[in-house]
């Protein structure tokens, strides 16, 4: 609790998106993961990263600006499933949650297995059945080819 | 007739999809087509009807058993075995192939070296599709035919304890049969050597569901409380040389000293085609079921056809 309010006190945004407690060097996919690498993004992104906390080092994203639907953050849970979310209005934080890993995947991460139908030329998109979210675990829907935290951040889109 | 209830699926892609009730009504209905598969009676339920056989890599066995099925329901097949003649070799895509085939077709049966293809496929046809095998992923038919031949054989499949010999760790299609086994009340037994045992993973999920099971390294410490025992083979491609796969194809070899040990009653199983895995001269004892097991995959085949062109015997 203290040290989120002091991580918001690094650098406190007005209004926008906070990424807290990312795991540690993860920061950079979450980025990826939420189309925020694009160039045409004209919104500040700081990132911070190794910063302590009283669980140990962390990642953390601010998107000022922009509020982030939660369905897109959810996808966060794939890498980091201990993130929290803190939507930001004039310097509070109006809403606070932590990201929930969703019953389907699709678009994110491509399928591990070389041989999966989804990794030739045809017209559609990896898509995966999540099977546990502690540890995350997802199957594909193609090859039902398992895939766990690690193969899945290897994999990303 | 319209089938109702019991069986509602639009295609066959994966053992997976199946629950017990639904393997045991098609194994119902597959008793039913014996007669005819058999060539006692004959039906036209039928006529009329076109099945693609749509056939990526070559399976002469799978191919003719889906074109005897279809004959022996009085319908029509079409379709290539070879891919070099398919319109894939000139770059389509298979969902392409797919929706162009089902046009012309009432049911397609694919068999495609990629694993997912035929789910893939289910997504673009406008007709069932019934997986033949795709790559090392599933082949539903082998699963339902092998439970088909332990039910027939033994009147139950639970209550039996079933040895799974062979490559473990890579054969998927031990691991679909594996998890049909886990849904009835069955004692499993894996034989392999320890390369090949049967990934740990699946190992967790059986003790998870409480299923009770033995790992053995060879056939001969364990095939003496077996019911069935059911041989596959062991890849020359697994090993670093021949002299490795040699010292372990010796001892998976069952022979008649090896079914000296066995119960009498025991009955053994392979999905074919083998290679040194049993000796010929088992072949004449009454232990040997893997001809016949063969021969199951007709009216099992015939069985789904009916049942996903939703007409009855
Ligand atoms: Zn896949």
């Amino acid at each position: 609790m203290n040290d989120k309010k002091r991580a918001i006190k690094i650098s406190p945004i007005r209004k926008g998106t906070v990424i807290d407690h990312i795991r540690c060097g993860q920061s950079l996919k979450v980025l990826k993961i939420l189309g925020l690498t694009d160039v045409e993004i004209r919104d500040v992104v700081s990132i911070a990263m190794n910063v302590e906390s009283s669980s140990g080092k962390k990642d953390i994203v601010k998107v000022e600006n922009k509020e982030i639907s939660s369905e897109e953050l959810d996808k966060i849970s794939l890498i980091s499933p201990e993130t929290t979310i803190n939507i930001i209005r004039d310097y509070e934080v109006i809403k606070k949650q932590r990201v929930n890993l969703p019953k389907r995947v699709s678009g994110i991460v491509r399928c591990r297995n070389r041989n999966c139908i989804t990794n030739q030329r045809e017209p559609v998109d990896p898509e995966f059945k999540v099977i546990s979210s502690e540890p995350v675990n997802i199957k594909c829907i193609y090859c039902e080819r398992e895939m766990k935290e690690e193969e899945i951040s290897e994999n990303l889109l | 007739m319209k089938l109702k209830g019991e069986f509602n699926k639009d295609h066959v892609v994966s053992i997976r999809d199946f629950s017990i009730e639904e393997i045991e009504y098609v194994l119902d209905k597959a008793e039913l087509m014996e007669p005819i598969a058999q060539g006692h009676e004959t039906t036209d339920i039928l006529k009329g009807k076109i099945l693609a056989n749509l056939f990526f890599e070559p399976s002469t066995r799978t191919m003719l058993s889906f074109e005897a099925a279809m004959k022996r329901l009085g319908g029509n097949t079409i379709g290539f075995a070879n891919p070099d003649v398919s319109s894939s070799k000139k770059g389509e895509t298979l969902a392409d192939t797919i929706t162009v085939a089902s046009s012309y077709a009432d049911i397609v049966v694919l068999r495609h070296p990629q694993e997912g293809a035929a789910r893939l496929a289910s997504k673009f046809s406008s007709k069932p599709v019934l997986n033949a095998g795709d790559g090392a992923g599933q082949h539903p038919t082998q699963t339902l035919l092998d439970l088909y031949t332990i039910r027939k054989e033994r009147k139950e499949i639970s209550g039996n304890k079933i040895g799974i010999a062979g490559d473990l760790k890579y054969g998927r299609t031990v691991h679909s049969l594996t998890h049909a086994l886990s849904m009835y009340d069955t004692e499993l037994t894996f034989i392999a050597p320890p390369p090949l045992q049967m990934p740990k993973e699946i190992l967790r999920r059986l003790s998870e569901g409480g299923i009770g099971y033995e790992q053995h390294e060879n056939i001969d410490e364990a095939v003496e409380d077996l019911d069935v025992l059911y041989v596959t083979r062991i890849q020359r491609e697994r090993f670093p040389n021949e002299e490795e796969y040699l010292k372990i194809a010796d001892s998976y070899n069952v022979n008649l000293e090896t079914i000296e040990k066995a119960k009498k009653d025991m009955v053994i199983m392979h999905p074919l085609p083998r290679v040194d895995e049993i000796s010929p001269e088992v072949d004449k004892t009454p232990f040997a079921r893997y001809f016949e097991q063969a021969a199951n995959g007709i009216p099992v085949r015939m069985a789904l056809l009916s049942l996903l062109m939703g007409v009855e015997l």
